[in-house]
């Protein structure tokens, strides 16, 4: 159904704008590459914090995304099939952090689960444990920012997946549990997978509920976003060195996914849609 | 499958009509030089030190009931923070600094020598009844104890660490905030039990907070300095604000915030 490029009539003002928007996209980076330190590149890289902070950044954006998947697939599936009362509440309530303001997800859990928040005050007299300015404090804060993406993927995935398919399974003797697996996940693993590199690269990217929540220390709470900020009050080109980084690894990873898994099948894509 | 209509209509026409034009009167208004002669009435915007924000409060106030057609706009934060932005083009007419160093950091300087006009003191900021019993640095570094600080670029970060070493205590932050306000509300709400702040903000705090004295002999004292940018737009109505804060007047009202003269 695709027709060839070459054969669509372009309007004129049409291309102008969308030229107009993709440089408006595109100049920022130049900008910032123009003004790149080639040669303090490594320097700034092997630095100790630089390394901390894109190793906590690596390993707290990474639990961030196992832990939406783990809730948020669930999540998405009590969304897309139970129908319950209040069912748009739930789905709005559980999406407001995607379109706040991060900083104020950031207050909102100070406030809940600090160290003399509601719930906050209980995890530390009873367990012992404190959230704020802890790495885990981090990987709660990105959560909180990154889950959505992957709920409205996967439950927009699950809407679209056909139930006759799961129900012919179970008349087959398939068990639910077999069914989910092998019938229902193959079919939504696009999506699945959309929706944890999005999650992930919100959570890469986490800055205002990080610093409201978990504090700012090198090696701890101090993510690639943090340093980067930080730094360019400090030393401006290790914070572009910093940016650059970040930059890299999220376009590569859009690069790749949108060939192997959100682009290059347009027959099934197809087919899904009802 | 009918095709959508994408010839450009007259709404479309006229939206580019619009952009055309704007970007022409962006053009237009890049050309133009600044005039020569400044308006010495001309509204500024001062960049001060987190820990000048109650006290500079009081003085903009202060010197718009004197100077009805200058409107003062007030901006606080870090003063590494503050010069960095200046340094990005911000449009500070006056900056007032809580260290030197980072008044050095001004690029391409200042007009005229900058000024000193407040000095400061550290103290430790608790809870109010001091739950952990903080009596002086040496209980900064005990494990029970939830100290936060700031980056050494921020001055009271700097400063902490000066009287932490002269004292020989080795203390642990366990968050580098953004600025002296950041570990403020950080003790205030209760997420950290202690932190190494200036009287004024101890003052500042009132009742939600109380402090605990560092002796003079380990203290560090603070110089603010205060001066005009070399990039400033309004630079000779931010020379009279400059003055107004080194006055009589002013030093009052610093001083009632707990800041001393230096």
């Amino acid at each position: 159904m695709r027709r060839r490029a070459g054969r669509d009539r372009v309007a004129a003002p049409a291309l102008v704008l969308a030229v107009l928007a993709v440089s408006f996209f595109t100049l920022p980076f130049v900008g910032l590459l123009w003004r790149m330190p080639w040669t303090r590149v490594w320097g700034v890289l092997s630095s100790h914090d630089a390394r901390s902070a894109l190793a906590l950044s690596l390993e707290t954006s990474l639990i961030a995304a196992a832990l939406s998947a783990l809730l948020g697939v669930p999540l998405a599936w009590l969304l897309a099939k139970i129908d319950f009362p209040g069912r748009s509440i739930v789905r709005a309530l559980s999406t407001l952090s995607m379109v706040l303001p991060p900083v104020v997800g950031g207050v909102a859990l100070f406030f809940s689960y600090g160290r003399r928040g509601l719930f906050g005050q209980y995890l530390d007299g009873w367990f012992g444990i404190t959230l704020p300015f802890t790495t885990a404090g981090v990987v709660v804060a990105q959560t909180f920012v990154a889950m959505p993406f992957l709920v409205l993927t996967v439950e927009a995935a699950i809407r679209q997946h056909d139930p006759r398919v799961d129900e012919a399974a179970r008349t087959l003797g398939a068990s639910p549990g077999y069914v989910f697996r092998r019938v229902t996940l193959p079919a939504i693993k696009p999506a699945l997978v959309a929706g944890l590199v999005l999650a992930w690269a919100r959570a890469l990217g986490e800055f205002g509920a990080t610093i409201t929540f978990a504090g700012n220390f090198p090696g701890r709470t101090q993510t690639m976003p943090l340093a980067t900020y930080l730094a360019l009050e400090s030393d401006p080109e290790s914070a572009l060195v910093l940016s650059l980084v970040l930059i890299v690894v999220s376009f590569a990873v859009l690069l790749s996914l949108r060939d192997r898994w959100l682009g290059s099948r347009p027959a099934e894509a197809a087919a899904v849609t009802p | 499958m009918p095709r959508p209509d994408i010839r450009p209509t007259h709404r479309l026409r006229s939206a580019i009509g619009l952009l055309g034009s704007a970007a022409l009167l962006v053009t237009a208004s890049c050309g133009e030089r600044q005039a020569p002669v400044q308006d010495p009435d001309a509204s500024i915007t001062v960049f001060a030190a987190a820990s000048l924000t109650a006290a500079f409060q009081e003085i903009g106030a202060a010197y718009t009931a004197a100077h009805p057609k200058t409107e003062v706009t007030l901006s606080f934060g870090a003063s590494s923070e503050l010069v960095a932005q200046i340094n990005q083009g911000a449009p500070a007419d006056v900056f007032a600094s809580a260290d030197e160093k980072n008044m050095g950091k001004l690029e391409p300087g200042s007009v005229g020598e900058p000024a000193d006009f407040a000095t400061n003191r550290l103290e430790i900021i608790v809870a109010p009844g001091n739950p952990k019993r903080i009596l002086g640095l040496a209980d900064l570094g005990r494990s029970d104890v939830v100290f936060v600080s700031a980056s050494s670029e921020v001055p009271i970060g700097r400063y902490a660490q000066q009287a932490l070493d002269a004292a020989g205590v080795s203390a642990t932050p366990k968050s580098l905030e953004a600025s002296v306000k950041g570990i403020v509300s950080k003790v205030v709400l209760g997420e950290a039990d202690a932190g190494i702040v200036y009287v004024t903000d101890v003052l500042a705090a009132g009742s939600k907070a109380q402090g605990v004295e560092i002796p003079a002999a380990v203290n560090v004292v603070a110089t603010y300095p205060i001066a005009v940018p070399a990039s400033a737009k309004h630079s000779d109505s931010a020379g009279r604000f400059v003055a107004f804060v080194l006055s009589a007047a002013g030093k009052q009202i610093l001083a009632k915030y707990g800041f001393g003269t230096p």
